[in-house]
């Protein structure tokens, strides 16, 4: 028994291609990391990042989207919005100071039970090695506002000269 | 109810550049209506009053208390609970306090860099690097200056908010009507908004406002708007590559500033029903990107030099992530 860290995953599938994928991997009893807890959009072109973003600030440590394969989506061109947002998303996260690599694109059509599964598995891993989200700290002392008073406070105080 | 029989009306700017208290000024004759109508007890900008003053007043005493400005020091936020308090209906006044406004982008930034960079860079005078202290000691006692908290918050995160009121700082217009429909109220004319309402603006946004024309033009490019010319003066900004925020921000302000040729920056805040504008703003650009391949999309995304700043520029305290997870921990 080691106390490894399980991070909480959040996946939003597309009901065409990428959940299929996800069923198949059931069906066929493949074995993958159970840390994601899958969400089905119609597609991944629904995906709107206030999804992303509540799922991260409600705890989620990663997220995963998925979606068919380019040229391939049920809508004709909706997982290119999703590629575009994605992109874009990862962008502000970075400015956020959330490391980028926690929100993951993956293309997997309705046969790549396979895919799904160990691109599941390969994300776990990378998010087990970021270790739980936990950003916005900064390294100046405890700072504690349990008592309803606002928390601290300046970096350095120094002489005031006489 | 004062002795003179007239409701009391208080105003008071926390973490504040002043423009909203001059944005009141800047309604002219209106202002006259105020002081007709209400007893000004508290309005640091305009007259001379102090915080005990506000102590010894009754609780619920105030009928309207304008806040403007964010939470960034233990001040601010202890007279922030006190005209709470003291005060019926409690509004947050400007993008500052809605939302937390241009202030709230030092939430990016741990609080020692932000007084390191006011008190040591190369245009301060500062050799021995002394640095503020929040108590000394003088013979007459011991002094207070007032403490930075970690991040700036908005009022909201703060105390309880009847109503918000957007904008950087709001039109004085808006202001205007939002005068007139109190002293309506008090005059049992008119019915205060639901609790929570957001007044003096619009429930749509500013690309309804706007007098450009959209068509579906998609764009290989992002440009800054000085580096463009010349700026079409008819066409949507955005479709002419230039990064325009008005997509997600609500309308009021009768899209002051792409009326004019300048892109919308987003004072207004998020429109009615937007949980984060800097999500829908994410989904605003995409959708004009006209590329397939991720290394084109990202070609075109580098036309955006601070995606961050540039979908978070006034609602970074206010957005869903709060920019820092300590400010959820406070209230
Ligand atoms: S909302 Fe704008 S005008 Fe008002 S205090 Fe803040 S920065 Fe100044
Ligand atoms: S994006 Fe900007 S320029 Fe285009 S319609 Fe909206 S407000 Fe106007
Ligand atoms: S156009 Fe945008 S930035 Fe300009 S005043 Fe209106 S809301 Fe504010």
């Amino acid at each position: 028994m080691t106390d490894q860290f399980e991070p909480t995953i959040i996946g939003f599938t597309c009901n065409w291609c990428s959940y299929r994928a996800s069923d198949l991997a059931g069906t066929a009893r493949m074995k993958y990391a159970p840390n994601v807890r899958l969400i089905r959009l119609m597609c991944s072109g629904r995906l709107d990042p206030t999804f992303v973003l509540r799922a991260l600030s409600e705890g989620a440590d990663g997220v995963m989207i998925t979606g068919c394969h380019p040229g391939e989506c049920h809508y004709i061109e909706q997982n290119y919005k999703a590629l575009r947002r994605f992109l874009l998303l990862r962008r502000v996260l970075t400015g956020l100071g959330i490391e980028p690599g926690r929100v993951k694109l993956v293309w997997a059509s309705a046969a790549e039970g396979a895919r799904f599964a160990s691109e599941t598995t390969t994300f776990v891993e990378e998010i087990r090695k970021l270790g739980p989200l936990n950003w916005g700290k900064d390294d100046d002392g405890p700072q504690t506002a349990d008592d309803g008073k606002s928390s601290i406070v300046h970096g350095q105080e120094m002489e005031v000269p006489a | 109810m004062t002795t003179n029989g007239k409701p009391k009306f208080a105003m008071y700017w926390a973490a504040s550049c002043g423009g909203c208290e001059i944005a009141v000024l800047n309604t002219h004759e209106k202002i006259l209506d105020v002081d007709a109508n209400f007893d000004v007890v508290f309005w640091p900008v305009a007259m001379d009053a102090k915080y005990k003053d506000v102590e010894a007043m009754e609780d619920g005493s105030i009928l309207l208390t304008l806040f403007n400005g964010g939470i960034r020091n233990d001040e601010n936020e202890h007279l922030a609970k006190l005209l709470r308090q003291k005060s019926k209906i409690m509004v947050a006044f400007g993008s500052c306090a809605c939302e937390g406004c241009i202030p709230g982008l030092a939430n990016l930034s741990p609080v020692g860099d932000i007084v390191h960079t006011a008190y040591n860079t190369i245009t301060t005078d500062n050799p021995n690097e002394i640095y503020p202290r929040t108590s000394y000691d003088v013979p007459e006692g011991e002094l207070h200056i007032p403490t930075l908290a970690k991040v700036l918050r908005p009022l909201e995160q703060v105390v309880d908010v009847d109503y918000f009121m957007p904008g950087c700082p709001p039109e004085s217009h808006q202001i205007a009507a939002v005068i007139d429909l109190v002293i309506k109220v008090v005059k049992g004319e008119a019915e205060l908004p639901p609790k929570g309402a957001v007044i003096g603006a619009g429930d749509s946004t500013v690309c309804d406002e706007c007098p450009r024309a959209r068509n579906v033009k998609l764009i290989k490019e992002f440009t800054r708007i000085q580096d463009i010319a010349p700026v079409d003066p008819d066409l949507c900004l955005l479709e002419q590559g230039i990064p325009c925020n008005g997509p997600a921000t609500r309308s009021g302000c009768m899209a002051r500033c792409p009326g004019v040729g300048a892109q919308c920056i987003g004072c207004y805040g998020p429109a009615e029903g937007v949980m984060d504008y800097g999500a829908r703003l994410i989904t605003a650009f995409s959708s004009v990107i006209d590329a397939t391949e991720p290394e084109e999309i990202d070609r075109i995304l580098d036309g955006i030099p601070d995606p961050t700043g540039q979908v978070y520029r006034f609602n970074l305290a206010g957005s869903l992530l709060k920019a820092n997870r300590d400010a959820w921990k406070v209230k």
